[in-house]
């Protein structure tokens, strides 16, 4: 193998003499230095003499550690990735027509968005929520809402992702709480809620508590579902933001996995089993413009994990070294300029995504710099997953890159990039410590800033923004949020609590404090007072009270 | 001369701030003063920054949709403690439809998607410091 690979780099020497450097002479390059979306150098070919890797340990066969190739045996010959939009504003009764819309459409998935007082922990009526009601996502103060969000959404057959992260135990009790309703099992129930909460810190923004107590909720969660839910993804563990707020490709996937650490350390400490929490795990990453960066990215991530999950922390399940994952498209990478080109970002975007062996996909709507996407948008980026799912062929074979000498290299690449990242992040205590010290936060923001530079340099083109401009008026039949909306939601919540057994409510708000001050798992009182209809807010002002806020340290 | 004094604050609750601090750091690199609120800020604790700091300009960021709620909020709270002469100005998704109501409500100008930094940073000059 070593001869042929020096007669290789030989005759790639004698190539370059012979026929490259006399077509440089005529025809120079576009510019001197290539390099991937994320700045990663590229050569102007790969030949096997830059792939080091050893076939069977490196990339193995699909279903089998390392999951190079993926995390099932047929992949998407035996079914395709779920197809999942994430959805939701306004009202519960506008967003539950929209998922039955989705779902009549073929969609295979929901994906529930909430609003921020919602993923903030405020219910419609604080002075908080004032303007924000409804807009990013669904308004949820108590069960009654939920229960109208779900009606007539069958809870044993359809599978429910939620993106929510510091009240993530409030939702997932309400969920569980509407399936008792249905006559469905809390084991029965499939979906994933986001759990998050480094990344939040680190650069989504809705935090509530401070990091100690959030970590024991994130792992209360999981020792809950290990017994009660248990097919249940109790984690997202999300690059999925960190890479919108700016991040490369190798740092979406080292500091994901770096979170990913913490929260297994974190189990680990609270006296859980690796191999009883880990098979729920699950991630979600990004999918931007560079495919082959973009699918590089995600082999080099399964490689990583499945290697973090088995040597470091010696787990014996195969379903443990496996990084199953969600994917969406990136919001930061869609322009409002000619918003039509976004259906061919979206579509090299989720094509990536495909061909990197994702579970599920979110394709974003070319209106989403915008506003919140309009029905007819968002079936445009649900039918560009159904084209790629039917027509392209992309689903016949496993891993259809494999073996691309410049794929491989990426991966190779990136996996390098990332675990230079989590030793760093090792070095200084863990994901937690480096984000409070700001690290990752730094990183990003750089990352961000140059990547802004090389816009206004013109040295990135991004077509329609910076080069290929045109004229076009202002565009139209955009999606609004009625302002009436907050006023609805305000009576629905008072209309709640005046029918409410108040004595029950503040029944189960006093075990839920008891078990906050001590060490009892949060889930069984946070579902005993979802229960009794108390709201999201009473219950996040309890865990306020005991547990106190995230203060952020804020720098430039 | 004094160097312009910019506060850039995030209005509501929403997280988003890669806008916000990539145009802090344009500001910053422009030569101006910049103070950054950092996420979640009232309308009322904004004017009071914007008081405490004595800056020339308050720059919104604000991706959430509750631009209408807020950014008159805003303007309200800074003319309310006799901020007159700070200049507003915001940024972020905000459809076209709503630009002529907060331009009335005192929004000096508004920076949508793919604005370059640049083009902010030469509208403040030219309003702060007319030639």
């Amino acid at each position: 193998m070593s001869d042929a690979r020096d007669r290789i780099a030989a005759e790639q020497e004698r190539w370059h003499k012979q026929t490259v450097a006399p077509a440089l002479a005529r025809f120079p390059e576009q510019k001197a230095e290539f390099t991937t979306n994320s700045g990663v150098p590229v050569q102007r070919l790969y030949t096997p003499a830059d792939v080091s890797i050893d076939y069977l340990h490196d990339l193995g066969f699909p279903g089998e550690y390392p999951f190079t190739r993926g995390v099932q045996p047929t992949m998407y010959r035996g079914r395709f990735w779920t197809m999942r939009q994430y959805a939701g504003y306004g009202t519960a009764e506008e967003s539950n027509a929209r998922y039955r819309y989705l779902l009549e459409n073929g969609q295979s998935g929901l994906s529930v968005a909430f609003d921020l007082p919602t993923q903030i922990g405020y219910d419609s009526d604080s002075p908080y929520a004032e303007g924000e009601v409804g807009k990013v996502g669904v308004a949820i103060d108590t069960l009654a809402d939920m229960e109208t969000l779900l009606d007539g959404i069958p809870l044993d057959k359809v599978s429910t992702s939620m993106t929510i992260n510091a009240p993530a135990a409030v939702l997932l009790a309400m969920y569980i709480a509407v399936a008792e309703k249905q006559g469905v099992r809390p084991s029965q129930l499939a979906g994933t809620i986001q759990n998050d909460i480094l990344k939040e810190y680190a650069a989504r923004g809705t935090y509530i508590f401070p990091p100690e107590p959030s970590m024991r909720l994130i792992t209360d969660i999981f020792a809950y579902c290990a017994r009660e839910v248990p097919r249940w993804n109790t984690i997202s563990i999300s690059g999925y933001h960190i890479r919108e707020a700016g991040a490369t490709a190798a740092q979406e996937v080292g500091f994901t996995l770096a979170n990913g650490i913490a929260y297994v350390e974190a189990a680990i400490r609270a006296g859980l089993p690796v191999d009883t929490f880990a098979p729920q795990l699950s991630f979600f990453f990004n999918a931007h413009n560079d495919f082959f960066e973009e699918v590089a990215k995600f082999r080099a991530a399964r490689r990583l994990w499945a290697r973090i999950m088995r040597e470091r922390f010696k787990a014996q399940n195969p379903k443990s070294w496996m990084l199953r994952f969600h994917t969406q498209t990136g919001g930061s990478t869609l322009t409002a300029q000619q918003p039509m080109n976004n259906i061919v970002r979206v579509t090299l975007q989720a094509f990536a995504a495909v061909c990197g062996g994702t579970q599920s996909l979110h394709t974003n709507s070319m209106d989403e710099a915008l506003a919140l996407p309009t029905e007819e948008s968002v079936r445009v980026a649900l039918r560009t997953q159904q084209i790629i799912a039917y027509e392209s062929g992309v689903a016949g074979t496993i891993d259809p890159l494999a073996g691309s000498y410049y794929v491989e290299h990426l991966t190779s690449e990136i996996e390098r990039q990332a675990q230079a990242y989590i030793a760093k992040i090792d070095e200084m205590g863990g994901a937690v410590r480096a984000i409070e010290r700001g690290f990752m936060q730094r990183e990003i923001q750089e990352a961000a800033y140059q990547y802004q530079r090389q816009v206004e340099s013109g040295e990135r083109v991004i077509v329609g923004v910076n080069r290929f401009q045109v004229e076009e008026p202002p565009p139209t039949n955009l999606l609004t949020v009625d302002p009436a909306v907050q006023e609805a939601q305000q009576r629905k919540l008072a209309d709640v609590k005046a029918r409410r057994d108040q004595a029950a409510v503040d029944r189960a708000l006093a075990g839920l404090r008891a078990a906050a001050a001590g060490t009892d798992n949060l889930m069984p009182p946070i579902l005993a007072a979802v229960k009794a209809y108390a709201t999201l807010q009473e219950i996040c002002d309890v865990l306020r009270d005991v547990f106190g806020e995230y203060q952020p340290t804020e720098e430039l | 001369m004094r160097k312009i004094r910019i506060l850039v604050a995030k209005p509501g609750l929403d997280g988003h701030d890669r806008g916000a601090k990539v145009v802090a750091r344009a500001f910053r690199d422009a030569g101006f003063e910049v103070v950054y609120t950092g996420l979640r800020q009232t309308p009322d604790q904004i004017a009071e920054a914007a008081l405490q700091e004595d800056v020339d300009v308050v720059a919104l960021s604000i991706l959430s949709g509750a631009h209408n709620t807020l950014l008159p909020r805003t303007v309200a709270a800074l003319r309310a403690r006799g901020l007159e002469d700070v200049l507003v100005v915001a940024g972020g998704v905000i459809p076209a439809a709503d630009i002529p109501g907060l331009k009335a409500a005192g929004i000096a100008e508004v920076f949508t998607p793919g604005t370059p930094t640049g083009a902010a940073v030469e509208f403040i000059r030219q309003r702060v410091r007319p030639a």
